[in-house]
């Protein structure tokens, strides 16, 4: 057994892992630009994991045509940015399909925040991520991605259709450019370091603060 | 429907072995709680090849640096539950150790790591 009795710090002369991982997620609709935006800002080229999903789909899952298949495969990209020799950050983009809620649920647990990347031509493809990401209560912001360089809605309109609460940031980016996607990951880790300076202050109340008013 | 000639070879073919054959049946572990974002690295891979079956013996080379779990299983082309129940044989064999993402402690903000965070971003 490697229980190292003399050091407890470390086995001598064993592998040791100086590093804690941290991961961010990025979220919405089929084809929003989530693994586009994970490329700009990886330092590997993004990679591909798979899921098997062996469930019994229960009426919530809509697979016309396919009823009978028992086994579904899921593929999440992810890249990863080394901060420093101490902290590795992943960052995931989450399936774009809604029925891959069990997968949402492993990538949640411990992300420090969530990305949420919105094409205004089909706005409706990230709603189920921000319900997702209220009701968890993990901190997220909204980034618009401008295909194109073209932007019709200016981000009021866009923060009205989408009905997010006004502290949530709301920015238009362009998933391809890293400077862009750089600075929208500075704006979520300061709205996520607000957010926690906000729970410390008032613990447990802020859960519930944002009923419609 | 495919022509009888057609032949599948290598890749084409499928996986030999079917993923759960692997894990003898078993498609959950929570035996460390290993997740996307837990790193793992080897102990003496080669050593330990050796003692193993070629799918674990891929499985240590495959995490010989550490990498996060979710790196091993694209790197060796397994599906995650796989992966997990794999690696969690090898870390109960002391073959490989492993150390858990950082998690958030409720109401006690973690804004050290946050503020870390935030720094290495902003160096990109």
């Amino acid at each position: 057994m490697v229980s190292a009795s003399s050091n407890p710090s470390r086995p001598v002369a064993g592998p040791a892992i100086d590093a804690v991982a941290v991961k961010v997620l990025i979220s919405g609709g089929f084809g929003v630009g989530k693994t586009t935006l994970v490329s700009a800002l990886s330092e590997i080229v993004p990679l591909r994991t798979e899921e098997l999903i062996t469930e019994l789909s229960d009426g919530v899952d809509d697979v016309s045509g396919i009823e009978d298949k028992s086994t579904t495969t899921v593929a999440m990209d992810f890249g990863r940015i080394t901060i420093n020799p101490e902290l590795v950050l992943y960052l995931f983009g989450t399936p774009g399909q809604d029925r891959f809620w069990f997968m949402w649920d492993e990538l949640a647990r411990g992300a420090l925040g969530a990305v949420v990347l919105v094409d205004t031509r089909r706005l409706d493809a990230c709603f189920a991520a921000i319900d997702y990401f209220e009701r968890r209560e993990l901190p997220f912001i909204v980034g618009v991605n401008c295909f194109d360089g073209a932007q019709p809605y200016d981000v009021d309109e866009i923060r009205a259709a989408l009905d997010v609460d006004s502290f949530i940031p709301v920015t238009l980016c362009d998933a391809r450019e890293r400077a862009s996607t750089k600075e929208l990951l500075v704006k979520l880790m300061e709205h996520v370091m607000n957010t926690a300076r906000l729970a410390e202050s008032v613990p447990a109340q802020q859960a519930r603060s944002s009923a419609p008013t | 429907m495919a022509s009888r000639d057609e032949v599948w070879f290598d890749d084409a073919a499928g996986p030999l072995v079917r993923p759960y054959a692997l894990t003898r049946g078993r498609t959950r572990d929570n035996r460390y709680g290993l997740d996307l974002v837990t790193l793992v690295v080897s102990v003496q891979p080669e050593v330990h090849e050796r003692v193993v079956e070629p799918e674990y013996a891929d499985l240590l080379w495959g995490c010989e640096h550490p990498l996060s779990v979710a790196e091993v299983a694209a790197k060796t082309n397994l599906p995650l539950c796989v992966v997990k129940v794999m690696l969690a044989d090898l870390i109960e064999r002391n073959y490989v150790i492993y150390r858990t993402g950082w998690r958030p402690v409720r109401n006690t903000p973690d804004m050290d790591t946050m503020q870390k965070v935030l720094d290495g971003i902003r160096k990109l």
